[in-house]
């Protein structure tokens, strides 16, 4: 069980500054993200996009802010629990939370922050008949452990980033690599583009364009497909993998099932306070949250992870008066024996 | 409202809509979808405008000419589902007086 003073879901631009101003308050917190990289959005849709409302940038990448947010709170030492989706809470007798992914991992804290966005990224299935009867039975929507493909003949259908890449990777992995995308064209890196070309070119990995896949076969597990030209006629390939990668999509999933009240796709939150839900120790921050007048913007984002660290330092240290500091003044003192203060002026006379 | 445009839009559910989009705000058509609130939030503009998701995907009903799509929305569309002859992604269409009339659906949640 990892135990923790705030149990973060969603390690996006909110979550991710709420490490740090929970640092601040000697809090430490640890992320949950489904994603298997943290920087949520701005690393998993839009990483090399500029964004210009972030206060005292001009102009940052959407990538470049989760690597500043990263270094920012690194001495804060957060812990994080990628590639997994928080699945259930529970509330245990002493009034602390237990968050359970869908990998079994457990993670206890007094207080559960959820900064979700809109939601866990689920990858999007394509509309192909029992697709879901071939799942961990030769079908898969993400590459977990490469090794499984070994000498196999894999089928990857998709036209961008993600299926170019692997097809490269398995390349050298698999017995037999075929890509197939609806047409001609690839959206990916350049070099991504060449090396499948030159790939293509060596004969290791076999393309079919435009030709999207229109059926599955097999017993108690993937034996072949049926991929159809666009215009043209189908064939049957013999088959022991299928991963379709048509990118992913964010859904809010099992936490709409945690007893929060749930107002358009978002949790509602008490926005006069302290980003509370009706559930008292579980806050929700950023995107996720919702109230009136409520602004999907990474800045407001940030305010409302600094509230809520107020009010879980109240939860956690009852009683306790607290003044706040200006880290100007105070300097940081990381949890990793690091501080960081402003340079002392001197006093002394000049003759 | 002479700066106002109709444009009727028929939801996931059916439902047609006639709504005045206005032209002096910069809107997408993806913008205007979500202004009249006729998709629950968080299932249509996911990404917020950049043609990276395809959630707003639309249906062009009526003959208007629209802008020609530019690499980013025919790339996105060539990875999307559901996708017919008369698809586009709303976040790419802006609004202006030319789509008067515009008749659109919007594609079922992928």
């Amino acid at each position: 069980m990892i135990t923790t003073d705030i149990i973060i879901i969603g390690a996006g631009p909110t979550g991710l500054f709420a490490v740090f101003e929970a640092g601040l308050l000697k809090l430490k917190c640890h992320l949950i993200d489904a994603l298997p990289q943290p920087g949520g959005q701005c690393s998993e849709i839009y990483p090399k996009k500029p964004i210009y409302d972030i206060p005292a940038y001009p102009e940052i990448l959407a990538g470049d802010l989760t690597d500043k947010l990263l270094e920012q709170s690194k001495q804060f030492e957060a812990g994080f629990t990628l590639g997994e989706r928080a699945e259930t809470i529970e509330k245990l007798a002493n009034g602390t939370f237990v968050v359970t992914t869908n990998k079994g991992t457990q993670h206890n804290a007094p207080i559960v922050a959820i900064a979700g966005g809109l939601g866990s990224f689920e990858p999007r299935k394509p509309s192909i008949d029992h697709l879901q009867d071939f799942e961990d039975k030769g079908v898969a929507y993400m590459i977990k452990d490469p090794e499984i493909y070994r000498g196999k003949k894999v089928v990857i259908a998709g036209g961008g980033d993600s299926a170019l890449d692997w097809a490269i990777f398995l390349s050298e992995v698999a017995s037999e690599v075929i890509l197939i995308h609806r047409r001609n064209e690839f959206r990916g890196a350049l070099d991504s583009v060449d090396k499948v070309q030159d790939l293509k070119n060596k004969g290791l990995i076999k393309l079919i364009t435009p030709a999207e896949v229109t059926g599955l076969f097999g017993k108690s597990k993937l034996e072949a497909i049926e991929v159809t030209e666009i215009g043209g006629l189908s064939q049957r390939i013999v088959a022991d993998n299928f991963i379709p990668l048509f990118g992913l999509s964010p859904k809010l999933g099992p936490i709409a099932n945690w007893g929060l009240e749930i107002e358009k796709n978002a949790i509602k939150v008490n926005n006069a306070l302290d980003y509370q839900t009706n559930i008292p120790g579980i806050f929700a921050i950023g995107d996720v949250n919702t109230y009136p007048g409520k602004l999907k913007l990474i800045l407001c984002g940030f305010h409302e992870a600094t509230l809520m660290c107020q009010a879980a330092y109240k939860i956690i240290n009852p009683g306790k008066r607290y003044v706040l500091k200006y880290t100007t003044v105070s300097g940081i003192d990381g949890f990793d024996g690091t501080r960081k203060e402003a340079p002392k002026a001197v006093i002394k006379s000049i003759n | 409202m002479s700066n106002d445009v109709n444009i009727q839009i028929t939801d996931r559910d059916g439902v047609t809509h006639c709504v005045l989009a206005p032209t002096d705000m910069a809107l997408n058509l993806m913008e205007v979808v979500r202004l009249f609130e006729l998709a629950p939030e968080g299932t249509v503009g996911v990404c917020g405008g950049m043609a990276m998701c395809a959630s707003c995907q639309c249906y062009i009903e009526s003959n208007h000419e629209l802008t020609e799509k530019l690499e980013d929305e025919d790339a996105m569309l060539s990875e999307a589902f559901n996708v017919k002859s008369t698809s586009r992604l709303g976040c790419q269409i802006q609004i202006t007086n030319e789509l008067e009339g515009l008749k659109i659906q919007l594609a079922p949640e992928a």
